[in-house]
This record gives structure tokens, C-alpha cells and sequence, in this order.
């Protein structure tokens, strides 16, 4: 796959799209197997009672009643008065959502803990962090509105994205792009075999 | 000793009391709109400008990678770009390559297009989800048919009478990737790198600061950055009141909050640490 | 105005429900969250079983083999054609059932068959062009001209001179250095091969510098970020309250 970049002909076009095509479907019975493993878990949980085995019964229940309901209809992804859609909309939509809402709360709170100007460098980047949160939101540029051009907070924020957090970001870049290449070489050879998980 | 135990039992405080008064900047903001002006920046006026500079009847790929964790930032981003290019009358292909976000992405573009009065098949086409979507993305450069020989409807894309003759990136415009996912890196590697495809991204803000690195390079064309960025389009297409604009006050109430919490707590640390060498 | 019913109503005040169960874990662990958490793991997963199956296995795999095997019933096209095509289309989907091969301990050592088939072709195609986009671009953006940038820089302390007012060229220029001495010192941080002594530990110090700097910025987006997932939750429940006042003024 990685020669076939570099030749055009015909029959390497070929083999690159089947290849392709047969990726995708064995990647769906991949994901079908990360299901199965779900259910695997929780039915060990309610059989051998393990601590809080009543909400694997929930799970098992809710994913049991979401499968039948997305399965028995040919169009129930495609019709938004129908259960699965409220299902989406009206369960797994706002829980999800929450989850990661409650981020915001646990960011303030290890900011307020644990963001330590201890070092120069510490202090280097708490400097850059609050710039850049007060120089990109209208706030900042209400602070600083009356100094004169290039001095504002926005326009130093901009100045630290553009500049310095492109230079640390493209040495991240050129880096990870070694990194592949280097894994997948090591891949392609047979070095690297942690794929094959344990044993022979 | 009394001032010690004083800071001391500020940095010992309960988070949860912190967890509160978070909750309650950024909730009346919400309720009480004061309207601070948005600047717009010109990562996010290049993604306009490209949209603005296309005949009607040209055809944009607006795919979108975002779930309901993501949604709050990248939906009202999502629908300011279909805002824009139906307004236009620009014909929009999208996919969405995250699987939490499908259904959503479907409503989305629905919605969308009927406020404009737009017809599917004619004015936009839905392909849907595949996994393993650098695959696809390969796949979609020789032939879109090929990963996708249905759209989500089930029907053929030949079918579509805005399909005929558009077999893949060479036939579109440009690409403005609504993406919360690491799958940005594949548009910028097998779309754009490998096929010239044009590209601008509309990212998270946790990712943004990741691509202004392939902006200076020019492996994109624009950069949609966080809700700020949704703002700054919303603006542009003269939409002030939208989403993401009203919700830029309770964006900078909280941003200074937190920033007042790092400097106590380092007031705290510092005095606290001096009480306990002396 | 869309009308608003009272299944609307319903279904808004379960996800408002289900939102706030979410948000009591601020609180403490309880059972409402640990529920919450619990029924949309099921819901998700039920979720995506009916995507996968609509949008994936449907059309690219189960039609194609089926229309292969019709073919078999249809006259025109030669035999081995269309044993051919009916190959290639069982081929993937008996490999892909090898995975579920990992459920039982004597088998599972098949399963590595389309893991091996699966990360053979993901690692050939990454190579060549996370080679070309993440490396010889982003180097290939780094070789800026050095004269150009103090050009730059030059003509406009030109101009400050003679007319007293910046153009901030150079400032830009200034910034452009900073990019390609940044992305250089930057690397020379990460290059642990060499000893960070003499001229590699000074760029390998300039280096951490430049990246602090990246960093901070990440993190204050990222602050940006969370906050703006908060304003999402608290939208949707201002619209339930919103929603439920409407209804009752039918």
C-alpha cells in the first residue's frame, strides 16, 4: 500500500481500492466485536453479582431496547418523529453533552489548584494562557481597547498563535510525522509486533 | 498565624464551592445578554471569503465530524457555514465520519436547507458514516461511489441529479471540514495532501491552536477555532444574534473568573509557602 | 413557531432530567448519576449496532454479495467473472468474522488475521503521506529566505524613522524568525540522541521556551473550550423551562 503511492498504473489503482473496500468492512465487524465485548462485561457483572450489578441490568436492558428499535424499522435513522430518533435526541444526546460539560467545572477547579507560577516556565506559559483567554474573547478587547494599536490583548493573542504556538506546534508536527512513518515502518516490517498481543 | 490560616483555608476551600460560582458566571450571562462586540479574525474571514468568491452552483463538501459531547461548539459553527453556502446557492455534499454525531449532523443539514428552501438530491446530498474514515477518505479521491454507493437515504448517487458527473474532490470546490476529532489530521493528510483538495477546518477550541501550523504552511485555506470562531462567522453572514454570539458574554465572564481563581490560588501558594519557610 | 406538545414536553423534561443527574455528580457520587451513566452506555452502544448496520454492512457488504450471487441466476457474463466478483465479496466479510474468533481463548489467536490485514494497509498508505504533509511541508514552510525577513524588518524601522509611525512589518518579521528559529530549537529540545550541553542545550532552552509559550496558548483555548460546553447545557435547559411555558399557555 505504501508502494502503490508511487505507481500509477492500472492494476496498483485496483488492488489500492479493493484493498480499501475490504478495510472498511472488516473494520465493521471490528467494531461489532467492541460491542460484543460490552455486553461480555456486563453479563459477567449480573451473573456473578458483582458490586453494583443492577445498573449493568440497566445498560443491558437500554442497549437490548435501542438495538431492537433501530433494527426493526428499514428507516429508523432517517425518521425524526420516530422512538430511535427521541431515544438519541432526548437520552444519549443531553447525557453525553453533560458529561463533557462537567469539564468546565474540573478545569476552573485544577486551575485554581494546581496552576503554580513555581518556575519561570510555569509562569511562561500561565502569562501566555491568560493573554490568549482574554485577548480571543470581546472582553479582552474591551480592557485593552484604548491602548494604541499592537499593544491590545487581542493583538498580542494573536501574535502568540501565529507566531510562537506555530513554532511549537510544527516541531510537534514534524516530530509525529517521524513518529509514523518510523511506527509503521516497523509495522510493515515485523519489529514492532505488539499487535499480536500476548503469547505466540 | 491568623493570616496563614486565612490563605490556608483559601487554597483548602471545597471545590465544590468553586464548581458553584463557575455555574453561576456563566449561567446569568445567558439570561442577561449584554451584546459585547465580536472581532473577527482573518483565519476566519479567509473561509468566508472563499464561500463569498463562488458562483452559485458551485459545490462546497461540508462534512462534519462532531457528536453531542461536541455539539455546543461545533453546531452552531456547522450551521453558520450551511447558513452561508445555501444563501449562495451553493451546492453542499456532507458526510459525518463520527458515529455519535450522525443522526445529529442529518437533522442539522435538514433543517438547514428547508429554511432556504432547498431540495435534497437538487441543492445538497447526505452520505452519511463509514468507519474508519482515512479509508474512506482515500476512497472518496478516485470515486465517492466507491465507499459510498448509497447516500443515507438509501438512495444510488447516480440517482441524485446533483451527482451526475461529480465523481470526486477534483469536482468540488472546496472542503470546510467541521471537525472535533483527530480525523482533521486525514483531510489535511489524504485529502488535501495526497488529492490538492482545498481545505479549511472548523475545530474545536482545544484543537485550534494544533492548526495554525498548516495555515502558515497554506495546507489550508482558513481556520473556524471554538465557539469564538462560530461567532466571528455568524457575524460575518450578519447573523449577531445567533448561538454562539449571544453566548460570547458568558464566554468572557467565565474566562476572567477563572483567570481571578489562578491568581488566588497562587497568592494563596506563594504566601502560604513564605508562612511555612519563616 | 412550532407548536410545542406535550410529548414534546415529556421527552424535553427526561433529557432535562438526565442532565441534571449528570450534573449532581458536582456534588457526590450518587445513584441517579451512576444510572445516567449506565442507560446512555447501553443506549450508545444499541445506537451504534442500527448505524452500523443502515449506513455500513447494508451497502458494502451485504448488497454486493447478494447481487454477486443473483448474477449467478442472471444469463450474459462468464462463470468465472462472476465467481470472481462473488470472491471478492465474501472475502472481507469471512475475514471480518474471524474477529469475533477473540471471544474464545483456544481460537483467538485468528483474530490477529485482519488485525494484521487492517494495520498492513493503515500503515502503508500513513507512510508515505503523514511523510508529506507533517514533515516535508511543515519543513518545506519552515525555510523561509532570512533575507526576506530582515528585509522586512528593516524597511519598516525605515519607515519609523523617517515618519515616525509602524507599519508593524516588523513585528511580522520578527514573528517569521521567531517561527523558523522556534520550530528549529523546538526540535533540538526534543532530539535526545545528543546531549543537551553547549550550542544544542541553548537551543534545547529556547526550544522550551517556544513550546511553554504553544502550550499556554493550548491551554487558555482549552478553557475556552469546557466553558463553551457548559453554555450548551445551560442553553438547553433555559429552552425546557422555556418550552414547558409555552405549552402552558395553550
Amino acid at each position: 500500500m505504501a508502494f502503490q503511492y508511487f505507481v500509477p498504473h492500472y492494476l496498483s489503482a485496483a488492488i489500492y481500492q479493493n484493498a480499501l473496500n475490504w478495510t472498511i468492512i472488516i473494520g465493521i465487524f471490528t467494531l461489532v466485536v467492541g460491542i460484543g465485548s460490552l455486553i461480555s462485561l456486563h453479563y459477567d457483572k449480573i451473573a456473578r453479582r458483582k458490586e453494583h450489578w443492577p445498573y449493568s441490568v440497566v445498560t443491558m436492558v437500554a442497549l437490548a431496547l435501542m438495538t431492537v428499535i433501530g433494527l426493526w424499522s428499514p428507516d429508523a435513522i432517517q425518521n425524526p418523529r420516530g422512538l430511535f430518533m427521541h431515544l438519541y435526541f432526548f437520552v444519549l444526546a443531553p447525557v453525553t453533552a453533560t458529561m463533557f460539560a462537567l469539564l468546565a467545572f474540573f478545569i476552573a477547579s485544577a486551575a485554581y489548584r494546581a496552576f503554580r507560577a513555581r518556575t519561570v516556565l510555569a509562569t511562561l506559559l500561565l502569562l501566555s494562557a491568560v493573554i490568549v483567554m482574554l485577548g480571543r474573547v470581546p472582553i479582552g478587547e474591551y480592557m485593552t481597547g484604548w491602548l494604541p494599536e499592537g499593544l491590545r490583548f487581542s493583538d498580542i493573542a494573536r501574535f502568540i498563535l501565529d507566531y510562537p504556538n506555530t513554532a511549537a506546534k510544527r516541531a510537534i508536527y514534524i516530530g509525529v510525522g517521524l513518529g509514523v512513518a518510523a511506527t509503521s515502518l516497523k509495522i510493515i516490517l515485523g519489529v514492532e509486533r505488539t499487535w499480536l498481543g500476548g503469547g505466540q | 498565624m491568623a493570616k496563614s490560616s486565612f490563605w490556608q483555608k483559601v487554597i483548602d476551600i471545597d471545590r465544590r464551592w468553586i464548581y458553584l460560582v463557575i455555574g453561576i458566571v456563566t449561567f446569568v450571562p445567558i439570561l442577561k445578554y449584554i451584546g459585547m462586540p465580536v472581532a473577527v479574525t482573518s483565519e476566519v474571514k479567509a473561509v468566508y471569503d472563499m464561500i463569498e468568491s463562488l458562483p452559485p452552483g458551485s459545490i462546497v463538501m461540508v462534512p462534519m465530524e462532531f457528536d453531542p459531547a461536541t455539539a455546543a461548539e461545533l453546531e452552531p459553527m456547522s450551521r453558520a457555514v450551511l447558513r452561508h453556502c445555501f444563501s449562495r446557492n451553493l451546492k453542499v455534499i456532507s458526510t459525518a465520519f463520527m458515529i455519535d454525531g450522525v443522526v445529529l449532523i442529518e437533522r442539522d443539514l435538514r433543517e438547514i436547507a428547508a429554511e432556504y428552501g432547498k431540495e435534497y438530491g437538487q441543492d445538497y446530498v447526505y452520505l452519511g458514516y463509514k468507519p474508519y474514515m482515512q479509508i474512506v477518505l482515500l476512497n472518496m479521491g478516485e470515486n465517492f461511489r466507491k465507499p459510498f454507493p448509497r447516500d443515507y437515504y438509501g438512495a444510488r448517487l447516480d440517482e441524485l441529479p446533483m451527482m451526475f458527473g461529480v465523481n470526486n474532490y477534483s469536482n468540488i470546490s472546496c472542503i470546510v471540514n467541521i471537525n472535533a476529532t483527530s480525523g482533521a489530521d486525514y483531510w489535511i493528510n489524504y485529502a488535501s495532501g495526497r488529492y490538492g483538495a482545498k481545505l479549511a477546518l472548523g475545530v474545536t477550541a482545544v484543537m485550534a491552536t494544533d492548526y495554525y501550523a498548516f495555515l502558515q504552511s497554506g495546507q489550508i485555506f482558513g481556520l473556524i477555532g471554538g465557539l469564538k470562531g462560530a461567532a466571528e462567522y455568524e457575524k460575518l453572514i450578519g447573523r449577531n444574534k445567533d448561538v454562539a454570539n449571544r453566548s460570547m458574554d458568558a464566554v468572557s465572564v467565565a474566562h476572567v473568573f477563572i483567570i481571578l481563581f489562578i491568581v488566588i490560588g497562587n497568592i494563596a501558594f506563594f504566601v502560604t509557602g513564605r508562612q511555612k519557610r519563616l | 413557531m412550532q407548536e410545542v406538545t406535550f410529548g414534546t414536553v415529556l421527552w424535553m423534561t427526561s433529557a432535562a432530567f438526565l442532565t441534571i443527574c449528570i450534573f449532581s455528580f458536582l456534588y457526590r457520587d450518587n445513584p441517579l448519576y451512576r444510572f445516567a451513566e449506565h442507560l446512555v452506555v447501553g443506549v450508545s452502544a444499541g445506537y451504534w449496532i442500527a448505524i452500523l448496520y443502515h449506513t455500513s454492512l447494508t451497502d458494502l457488504w451485504i448488497e454486493p454479495l447478494g447481487a454477486s450471487i443473483s448474477a449467478f441466476g442472471q444469463p450474459g457474463g462468464s462463470f468465472v467473472a462472476k465467481f470472481g466478483a462473488l470472491v471478492l465479496n465474501i472475502l472481507p466479510g469471512l475475514i471480518g468474522l474471524l474477529m469475533f474468533s477473540r471471544f474464545f481463548a483456544k481460537t483467538s489467536w485468528i483474530s490477529r488475521w485482519p488485525i494484521a490485514f487492517y494495520l498492513g494497509v493503515s500503515a502503508g498508505v500513513a507512510l508515505p503521506l503523514f511523510l508529506q504533509s507533517f514533515v516535508v511541508r511543515q519543513v518545506a514552510a519552515n525555510m523561509v529566505n532570512p533575507a526576506d525577513i530582515f528585509g522586512t524588518m528593516a524597511a519598516d524601522l525605515t519607515i519609523l524613522f523617517n515618519y515616525g509611525n509602524s507599519t508593524l512589518l516588523f513585528w511580522q518579521g520578527f514573528g517569521e524568525l521567531i517561527i523558523v528559529v522556534g520550530c528549529i530549537c523546538g526540535l533540538a529540545y526534543f532530539y535526545f540522541s545528543a546531549e543537551h550541553k553547549g550550542i544544542m542545550g541553548g537551543a534545547a532552552k529556547v526550544g522550551i521556551w517556544i513550546l511553554m509559550i504553544g502550550f499556554g496558548a493550548t491551554f487558555g483555548y482549552t478553557v475556552m473550550s469546557r466553558i463553551s460546553l457548559l453554555i450548551g447545557r445551560f442553553n438547553y435547559l433555559i429552552s425546557w423551562v422555556s418550552a414547558i411555558g409555552d405549552f402552558l399557555r395553550i
